[in-house]
């Protein structure tokens, strides 16, 4: 059988801020079989431009993901709220994204067909399903399933788990109060699961999560799915 | 002297979103109200909706309804004009607020009263009706419990299912003892704030005016094209009341509500009552076409209403949000409008529906804060009986608050993005940007995170702390290592 061959997004934000999460994602795929590039040119894939209504510079990062992302069968990111806007939002901006991009456990679990990564990690996890992870792109337990199989993983439930954390990009700049009693909420119930890791899917949600976990001197720790994934 | 659109759908002096949502997170009365109601109506809706295995189905078949709806309006409202008048009803057509409020007080003259009952109504709220015919001197007086409780308060409703829901019953039974004794029927001597007392005041209260009223004043969830049908659902009976006894009764509807056929009710009278009480069926249920002789209303004025609609449907992205059924379904599962309140929002229509109605009625820039009211989860779509893509409608309403104010001098923000987007379209200048951002992110760490960052990065460290940007980024590591296969 041929290897499977993906392009990496790893994301503006994951680059900057979490390059962990883009090797870690590097790592799993290579484990499970995956020839894995990164094309050099990519940045971002113009979300926040979106969703902030900057519909022309929006445009032009599309177009620019598109011209990066050319040629590669299979895209995969790990961020929903990205695989949604460019599933979702490129065609509303007039954009063909070209690739399939799949968010990574949407590629793991349907296209690798793997639940069990042969993950190794000894600790109790908490699970906050991202908003556009469960309505844009409905992955469903997915997520759930590949924690599952975590040898030595734990799963503690999280109380109103669907309930956004208040992030929404420039939302929690412009409306920074009403962003924060949100995430005060997510905090408490994060709080309340007596689990050492909080996981998500998306490394924007748990800059907000872990945000406001680290103001409020709270010991959890926020890792993406990929990171855990990773870990053996 | 030109009459700006959507009159009265916004309240005049409300501070922008973000002010007025901070004021209300300070009130922790309201947000334990809010709270516990808006949780009871979300746990009752998701419990009856998931009973139906058509649901999905009735959503969809919903949608296509009012966009057939909505593709012909122009046919379907001279056909519901020319149904309503052949069964002996009077329409009239008004273009806004003002002349609607004209028409209906006109209407009041002419029947000799100066006292009408209201059976609730978003529309009559929109066009500030209340305040129109006591100008006239005629007093109009809310017959719904909550909208009495508005009313007599002197308040402003902050939810469209549930007017009161920032009320909790010590504050109602304190407003019924104080309030009722100047309207008519005093409440009961040591009135209690027990619910089932607080509606017995309430029911006193107001028999006395469904008896005695000369003219009725309603709203209308459908009208029906083909027949002349006009359909209120409601939940006391008190618009049954209002709908049968006086001898005028003047129903004036947003142009938007019109159904094609009497069959299309089968679909709405299912998503309603389990989208917006959580009820299998709804309790109160009055259709009526026309006039019947002998029997309820012998005058029956049908008026229809524009104010900002015509407008609205222009905009083919837009348009959706007048598919609305005011449900509020969307306003019960937001999580902000369960953390601000119906005020914030400045308008008659609060919530996700009212970000995305009330600038598009009233013109966005009278409402440029309100697109920008949510973080875009999606619950209020998944919620939406009738699949309004709100998300989709925010972020372009978004986009057309940011056209406006691109012509205009462009504001911080739009330069922050502006210089985002130079730094998004070369990798190499994203790598300089990363070096110095990990640069500065470096410097501005203590033991380990950034508590303080400067300028508008303020807005993110008020409230949380910001991870160190790490000294490789991950195009710097693969550049290095990640091409080794096995590089990990």
């Amino acid at each position: 059988m041929s290897r499977v061959r993906v392009a990496l997004f790893v994301t503006c934000l994951s680059d900057t801020l979490y390059p962990q999460t883009g090797r870690s994602v590097v790592t799993l795929l290579r484990r499970l079989d995956c020839e894995v590039s990164f094309p050099a040119g990519q940045t971002c894939c113009g979300q926040m431009h979106f969703n902030s209504g900057y519909r022309q510079a929006a445009a032009r990062l599309a177009r620019k993901f598109a011209r990066d992302f050319a040629g590669y069968d299979a895209v995969v990111t790990p961020s929903p709220s990205c695989a949604g806007m460019i599933r979702d939002q490129f065609g509303i901006l007039g954009v063909d994204a070209g690739a399939r991009v799949y968010e990574l456990s949407e590629f793991l679990v349907d296209v690798l067909g793997v639940v069990d990564v042969g993950a190794v990690f000894p600790h109790r996890v908490s699970y906050h399903p991202t908003c556009h992870s469960l309505r844009a792109l409905r992955v469903g337990d997915r997520p759930l399933r590949l924690l599952g199989a975590v040898a030595g993983l734990e799963l503690a439930e999280l109380p109103a788990a669907d309930s956004c954390c208040g992030f929404g990009g420039t939302f929690a700049i412009k409306n920074s109060a009403m962003s924060e009693a949100m995430l005060a909420d997510k905090v408490a119930a994060v709080g309340s699961t007596r689990a050492d890791v909080l996981c998500a899917l998306d490394n924007s949600c748990l800059l907000q999560i872990g945000g406001g976990l680290s103001r409020a001197g709270s010991p959890v720790r926020v890792m993406h799915l990929a990171d855990i994934l990773a870990a053996r | 002297m030109s009459i700006p659109p959507g009159e009265g759908v916004v309240w005049l002096g409300s501070p922008p979103f973000p002010q007025a949502a901070r004021q209300a997170l300070g009130n922790s009365q309201l947000r334990a109200n809010l709270r516990q109601a808006t949780a009871t109506i979300r746990d009752k809706r998701l419990r009856v909706t998931a009973e139906l295995s058509d649901w999905e189905e009735l959503r969809t078949a919903a949608a296509a309804i009012k966009d057939q709806a909505a593709a012909h309006l122009d046919r379907y409202l001279v056909q519901l004009e020319e149904s309503v008048t052949r069964a002996g009803g009077v329409v009239h057509w008004a273009r806004d607020a003002s002349e609607a409020n004209a028409i209906i007080g006109d209407l009041v003259e002419a029947a000799g009263v100066r006292e009408v009952v209201k059976v609730k109504s978003m529309v009559t709220q929109e066009i500030g009706l209340n305040a129109a015919l006591a100008a006239r001197g005629i007093d109009a007086v809310e017959t719904d419990l909550a909208e009495l409780i508005v009313q007599l308060g002197d308040d402003r409703p902050s939810h469209i299912l549930v007017p009161a829901i920032h009320r909790n019953r010590d504050e109602i039974r304190d407003l019924f003892a104080a309030k009722m004794s100047l309207h008519g029927r005093p409440a009961p001597a040591g009135l209690s704030s027990d619910p089932a007392a607080l509606a017995e005041a309430a029911r006193l209260h107001l028999r006395d005016k469904f008896l005695t009223a000369g003219v009725a004043v309603s709203g209308a969830n459908f009208a029906i094209a083909d027949t002349g049908t006009v359909v209120v659902v409601e939940s006391e009976g008190n618009g049954r009341m209002c709908i049968t006894l006086p001898p005028t009764l003047i129903t004036i509807m947003g142009i938007e509500k019109v159904l094609p056929s009497f069959a299309d009710l089968e679909v709405f009278l299912q998503l309603l009552p389990r989208s917006s009480t959580g009820e299998r069926m709804n309790p109160y249920t009055s259709m009526w076409t026309g006039v019947t002789p002998g029997d309820g209303p012998q005058d029956f004025h049908l008026v229809l209403l524009d104010n900002g609609r015509t407008a609205t449907l222009a905009d083919p992205v837009g348009r959706q949000a007048l598919a609305c059924i005011r449900c509020s379904a969307c306003l019960n599962v937001c999580p902000v409008y369960e953390r601000a309140g119906g005020h914030a929002y400045g308008s008659v229509y609060p919530g996700p529906i009212g970000a995305v109605l009330t600038p598009q009625l009233i013109g966005v820039e009278h409402a440029a804060t309100l697109p920008f009211a949510s973080t875009l989860c999606g619950a209020c779509y998944d919620a939406c009986p009738v699949k309004i893509n709100i998300p989709e409608v925010l972020t372009h309403l978004r986009a057309r608050v940011v056209e406006r104010e691109r012509r205009a001098i462009p504001g911080p923000e739009a330069q922050v993005m502006a210089a985002a987007a130079m730094v998004f379209s070369s990798a190499r200048l994203l790598r300089a940007v990363q070096w110095l951002a990990g640069r500065g992110g470096r410097l501005l760490a203590r033991r380990g995170v950034i508590r303080r960052l400067p300028l508008a990065g303020r807005g993110w460290t008020g409230g949380r702390d910001l991870p160190v940007p790490p000294s490789r980024t991950f195009r710097a590591w693969w550049r290095r290592y990640g091409q080794r296969e096995g590089g990990q």
